[in-house]
């Protein structure tokens, strides 16, 4: 019989080893599911994790990596702060339309304006509107004792209707023929989010997105509130001793990781979207969460799961494209790929023994 | 406009039941000291395995049978997760709800665009399936406050170091409950595609997995609250389509945040009233959302 030992910290070999043998556990799974619905499956796994940055499309498909990786990076790293301390925002997908859409109101009452301060002022906006989204179950939690978990998930869907009110009302382009959806921001050079090393799809988002994995690892490893946070989430009644006011810690996460969602809905609609739709959610906001936790919640973590992840959306494409898999294989991969590394954390926290009979 | 009371209070039932099916399970979860948060992936594997079965025989009732039995299977995902490799229960119900949305997306694609078979209206022109629901209340009620297994789950709920040490297998206690949740959480996706849009499209739950996990929490963990908190968002529901209907001069995209904004007006409430009022009860399992390892 085999007998599980708790460990008195955990493994950092296995923290660094379980994502990896995720990802190749999913490989394989993935290529059985693929073979089951009759395609090969070591040419689906190609097409998904090879071609788009090897293949012979590889020019369009490369940029596409840093356009995707960097919505899911800036959410994750805001997110996984939060999760140290048991705090959980899984409502990062409601804040990033709200961000979106404030950030792009700023830009549709300035139009058509010309000015340098259009497009900072709008970041702003976007971030403001997302902390405000964050904040409304920071809030709830700390005067009611209300689930963030639910009643940020809950927001989702009334953002998502939000985000459909103003395509079809309020936002809606007067020039546009009566089609529903905003003006598109890329024809409007103050308040676009350009590519701005041609070729590399690097947008103001990815400057954002870089500087939210540094200021996330400095905060984490080099501030008194990174060390309240993992203390918060590792011994709770110690945190309080330690002088760690919950109430705050709840503000403080949910607000930032907010803030974080939205800024990427506004370079998203400023950029590679390009305008106020009622599908401007596309899912960035629960990749993240898997982003997050493929990257053990630690920045550098983040920043390769994002990249990770990008890849699968976009060999995803690829693989509609090319051979013809369903579009939900992306999110059937990502759901596996979150399972397995649930699963294999077992390893990190528990040592495996065989059990001694006396 | 001529409103007839009953005729609206029957909407009412029939737009609760698939919330009720799913809260229910999941009461039935959380008494044993599980948080399961797949609940909406739960109920999508079970709305397309229902219709996919319900569509290929002809059979409405063939197709409920087979939701159930989706939506177990793949609780016991989760319920490998939680029970066996001991993973945190909030990330591995998200997990569940992030794969069941996928998977259904993906197989459901055939399906598209295709009508379920018709159903028989069962007694008093009430459909069948909104007839199970009722029934299940006062079941599970039973079971959980008036049956020994009843017992034996709610006290590994309470307190699984005591209920271990008492005996009782608590892996075993949590993985059949997890079973049951995933059983009902089917039952009530099908009602959906099955007996109430008639067809299948892909994320057709639009939520209302997430909107059974608060009505647990309205709930107050006890059957006789699940049914109110169903029949009070089932009562929204109807109230803005009627709205809708009736054209009123508010956007339809804002009379649909109704239920979602119902949601979170109530979670404030229940929790507030919680939060402040001097007397105990109405609190949550003991151990809900900590996973049990024996070390002896």
């Amino acid at each position: 019989m085999i007998q599980l030992v708790p460990r008195q910290s955990a493994s950092s070999f296995w923290q660094i080893a379980t994502p990896l043998m995720a990802v190749l556990a999913t490989m394989v799974a993935g290529g059985l599911l693929f073979a089951a619905l009759g395609h090969d499956p070591l040419a689906a796994i190609r097409t998904i994790f090879w071609d788009p940055l090897f293949g012979p499309a590889a020019s369009y498909s490369r940029p596409q990596l840093l356009v995707k990786a960097a919505p899911l990076i800036l959410i994750a790293s805001g997110l996984a702060i939060g999760f140290r301390a048991g705090i959980w925002n899984i409502g990062a997908e409601g804040q990033y339309i709200i961000g979106g859409i404030t950030g792009a109101a700023v830009a549709l009452a300035a139009y058509p304006a010309e000015g340098m301060w259009i497009f900072p002022a709008m970041v702003v906006a976007g971030a403001a509107g997302g902390w405000a989204w964050g904040m409304i179950p920071a809030l709830l939690r700390n005067w009611f004792g209300a689930s963030e978990i639910l009643v940020s998930l809950m927001l989702v869907y009334v953002a998502q209707r939000v985000a459909a009110w103003m395509a079809f009302g309020p936002m809606k382009n007067p020039e546009g023929f009566g089609f529903p959806g905003s003006r598109n921001l890329q024809q409007y050079p103050a308040a676009a989010n350009p590519e701005l090393i041609a070729g590399t799809g690097a947008h103001w988002g990815v400057v954002a997105a870089a500087v939210a994995v540094l200021a996330t690892w400095f905060l984490m490893s080099r501030h008194i509130r990174g060390f309240h946070i993992r203390a918060a989430g590792t011994a709770p009644r110690a945190a309080r001793f330690a002088g760690v006011r919950p109430q705050a810690l709840v503000a403080f996460c949910l607000g930032l990781s907010g803030a974080l969602a939205g800024m990427a809905g506004l370079f998203e609609v400023a950029g590679p979207a390009g305008q106020i739709t009622d599908k401007l959610g596309v899912g960035y906001g629960f990749t993240a969460i898997i982003v997050a936790f493929l990257g053990r919640l630690h920045p550098v973590g983040i920043l390769l799961a994002g990249l990770l992840l990008a890849l699968t959306y976009i060999g995803g494409e690829l693989a509609q494209l090319t051979m013809q898999l369903p579009a939900a294989s992306v999110q059937v991969f990502q759901g596996m790929l979150l399972f397995f590394l649930l699963g294999f954390d077992l390893l990190t926290r528990f040592q495996i023994r065989r059990r001694v009979t006396a | 406009m001529m409103i007839d009371p009953l005729s609206v209070f029957l909407l009412l039932v029939a737009a609760a039941t698939p919330i009720l099916f799913a809260a229910l399970g999941e009461l039935v979860v959380e008494r044993a000291g599980v948080l399961n948060l797949g609940v909406e992936g739960m109920m999508i594997t079970g709305a397309l395995a229902g219709f996919a079965a319900a569509y290929a025989s002809g059979n409405p009732f063939l197709g409920f049978l087979v939701a159930a039995l989706g939506g177990a299977a793949i609780s016991l995902l989760f319920a490998a997760l939680t029970q066996v490799f001991l993973a945190n229960q909030v990330a591995s119900g998200l997990a569940l709800t992030l794969f069941g949305l996928g998977l259904a997306a993906m197989f459901g694609k055939p399906f598209e665009g295709v009508k379920a078979p018709p159903m028989p209206a069962g007694p008093l022109g009430i459909n069948w399936i909104v007839w199970l629901g009722l029934v299940m209340v006062p079941l599970v009620w039973w079971f959980l406050n008036r049956s020994r297994a009843g017992l034996i789950l709610r006290g590994v709920g309470e307190n699984h170091e005591a209920a271990h040490a008492l005996g009782y297998n608590v892996r075993l206690t949590r993985l059949a409950a997890i079973a049951f949740g995933g059983a009902m959480a089917g039952l009530g996706g099908a009602f959906i595609s099955i007996a109430t849009v008639l067809q299948w499209t892909e994320g057709m739950t639009a939520g209302a997995g997430w909107i059974a996990l608060a009505i647990v929490v309205f709930s107050k963990w006890t059957a006789a609250g699940v049914l109110a908190g169903a029949w009070l968002f089932g009562g929204v529901t109807v109230l803005q389509l009627r709205l809708q209907a009736a054209g009123v001069a508010v956007p339809v995209q804002l009379l649909s945040m109704a239920p979602y904004l119902a949601t979170i007006i109530v979670l404030v409430l229940i929790s507030a009233r919680q939060k402040f009022s001097r007397r105990a009860g109405g609190a949550a399992p003991g151990s809900l959302g900590t996973n049990f390892h024996a070390l002896r």
